[in-house]
């Protein structure tokens, strides 16, 4: 700080504070919500405190059969979401990391044609192709099944790119001392490569959890089938439901549980999200 | 591009781009193609008829103002989100870069909206909004205020622009502050011997500093708001009421999936597709321009 001036310092910190709370109130809302018994949640306004029903809401959700009594329970949902984030996230990272190696390490034929051909699929999000993608999976026969909930968005230019920017930065001498001591290219990449590029990796994996977890209209679209439902798709269906039968107070459990993996992966590694994010951006 | 040390041509580095070349064909390109080809396809809902109209379905589109209405919808559902996240995560960040200890406590608690998925943000603004239980519809209602976002088309805008914003503050401010932070302190310190108050410095020294950083992220931001908030408008509106809130992105999934209109949503794509790569050239402009101020 350059002046000291104590009431700016207070106005700061008011700030601040004011910001907090502004980015937290619906997460605090929603756990609220997810504390009290269903008829205290139908009674308007809806309750700024904690009740005393967190955990047979807990229970409620995670083992019941969903508000509609016919969904699968939360802890399905949950697993379910799991499989699909770490497949997205280890698989974008294997197949980036070994395309970026061919690219950068190996000189052969249509090289840069395959450096476009993955560039083109940065411009293409899902929701601009969704009809012919659907199209294909359900041609392939993956509907309803982990492989077409996650081989789809396995392709990443982004990853690709990156893992490409942070090879480019490994010094020749590497390779060159590499070969003189009798490396072929496979052990140079276990050997030197992997472990030169471990917190990128770990940085990538931050970002790719939550874009894998966060996924909506893609398993929205390929599921129909309750056991292979995630737990960020069900809300939206809960919703829908709760126009006859409002169980607000579930409802903010699933919401709650469908946030808590993703907020504990950015929490806890935030030092490797940040340096992930402005790097895959930049 | 490629490394002045590298490995002779082999079957290898085939081996190692096939998993991502197959998928990127099998999922991107062909169906990206499909896409293109069925723009210029008229099939009835039942899928038993085709017939090759060339550019008629981009020509109804052209022509039908639903179509218009939805682009300058998206246009101004855009602006106000960038607007309004990246004004309140830069004043957020202008004073949190002011805190000397604490100032990385602060991040820990505002950076953890951007791990909440769309959907689920749209669903939490939807319960606080609520007209029968909810929090502002009750305090609203205190200052005589009549709200309801299922039949207030303007209302059901400012909802998903207030649940879109929130959740992209946080990326906003990590940039912002990450920019801030980054500025050499002895300019600060400079403008403050030359008797710049803190106000002052703000406008002429931190603000024109950190517009490379304003610019990128509003490229950012406009890519967000145009393709990943899907899952807000499905969770708070479904483009409803009588479509005041059918952006882009909604409408192609809409009409697509649920109107089976596939000539036309396959047009529509084409259209997204195309202003996609505009942006994402765009983006990359500015990415280059970035490093030099």
């Amino acid at each position: 700080m350059i002046e000291n001036r104590p009431l700016l310092t207070f106005v700061t910190h008011l700030i601040l504070v004011i910001g907090v709370v502004i980015v937290a109130l619906p997460i605090w809302i929603t756990f609220v919500g997810a504390t009290h018994d269903p008829i205290r949640m139908l009674q308007k306004p809806i309750p700024m405190w904690p009740g005393t029903h967190l955990w047979e809401n807990f229970t409620t959700a995670f083992f019941g059969a969903g508000p509609s009594g016919n969904g699968a329970p939360v802890w399905r949902m949950m697993l379910n979401s799991m499989v699909m984030a770490l497949t997205i996230a280890f698989g974008k990272i294997a197949i980036s990391i070994i395309s970026a190696f061919a690219i950068v390490y190996f000189k052969f034929p249509f090289r840069m044609g395959f450096f476009w051909m993955i560039f083109i699929t940065l411009m293409l999000p899902v929701e601009v192709r969704i009809l012919p993608t659907f199209e294909v999976v359900a041609d392939l026969g993956m509907l309803n099944s982990y492989a077409g909930l996650t081989i789809p968005l396995i392709a990443s230019a982004t990853a690709t790119f990156m893992f490409r920017q942070v090879f480019l930065t490994i010094p020749d001498e590497m390779l060159e001392s590499a070969r003189i001591d009798g490396a072929g290219p496979m052990r140079f990449f276990w050997d030197i490569l992997l472990p030169l590029s471990r917190t990128n990796i770990a940085a990538m994996f931050v970002i790719l959890f939550i874009y894998g977890w966060n996924q909506y209209l893609w398993p929205l679209l390929i599921t129909t089938d309750s056991d292979m439902t995630t737990i960020v798709m069900s809300i939206k269906q809960m919703l829908e439901s709760a126009e006859q039968t409002p169980e607000w107070n579930i409802i903010m459990m699933t919401a709650l549980l469908a946030m808590i993996p993703p907020i504990f992966v950015v929490i806890a590694m935030q030092k490797l999200f940040v340096q992930g994010l402005t790097e895959t951006d930049k | 591009m490629l490394k002045r040390v590298h490995f002779p041509s082999s079957l290898l580095p085939y081996l190692l781009v096939a998993p991502q070349i197959i998928i990127t064909i099998v999922f991107f390109m062909w169906p990206a193609s499909q896409a293109i080809y069925q723009s210029f396809l008229i099939e009835d809902a039942f899928g038993l008829s085709t017939e090759f109209v060339w550019f008629e379905n981009f020509q109804v589109l052209f022509e039908d103002e639903e179509y218009h209405k939805s682009f300058i919808r998206t246009g101004f559902f855009s602006a106000a989100v960038a607007f309004l996240s990246l004004s309140v995560a830069l004043i957020l960040a202008a004073y949190a870069d002011r805190v000397i200890r604490g100032a990385m406590t602060y991040r820990t608690l505002m950076i953890w909206p951007y791990a909440v998925a769309p959907v689920l943000a749209g669903a939490l603004w939807l319960f606080m909004f609520n007209p029968t239980i909810g929090i502002f519809p009750y305090l609203l209602d205190m200052v005589g205020y009549d709200w309801n976002h299922k039949l207030n088309g303007g209302q059901a805008m400012a909802l998903i622009i207030m649940a879109a914003a929130w959740k992209q503050v946080a990326y906003n401010f990590l940039f912002y502050l990450a920019a801030m932070q980054s500025i050499p302190k002895s300019i600060i310190e400079a403008a403050a011997i030359d008797g710049a108050g803190p106000v002052r410095r703000f406008w002429t020294l931190i603000l024109p500093l950190v517009s490379p950083t304003t610019f990128f992220l509003l490229v950012i931001n406009a890519v967000y708001a145009f393709f990943d908030t899907f899952g807000i408008v499905h969770a708070i509106t479904s483009g409803g009421p009588a479509g005041a809130t059918n952006i882009l992105v909604y409408k192609v999934y809409a009409d697509g999936f649920i109107g089976l209109d596939l000539g036309g949503s396959a047009a529509q794509s084409v259209i997204l597709m195309i202003l996609v790569i505009a942006m994402t050239v765009v983006q990359f402009r500015f990415v280059e321009k970035k490093v030099e101020y």
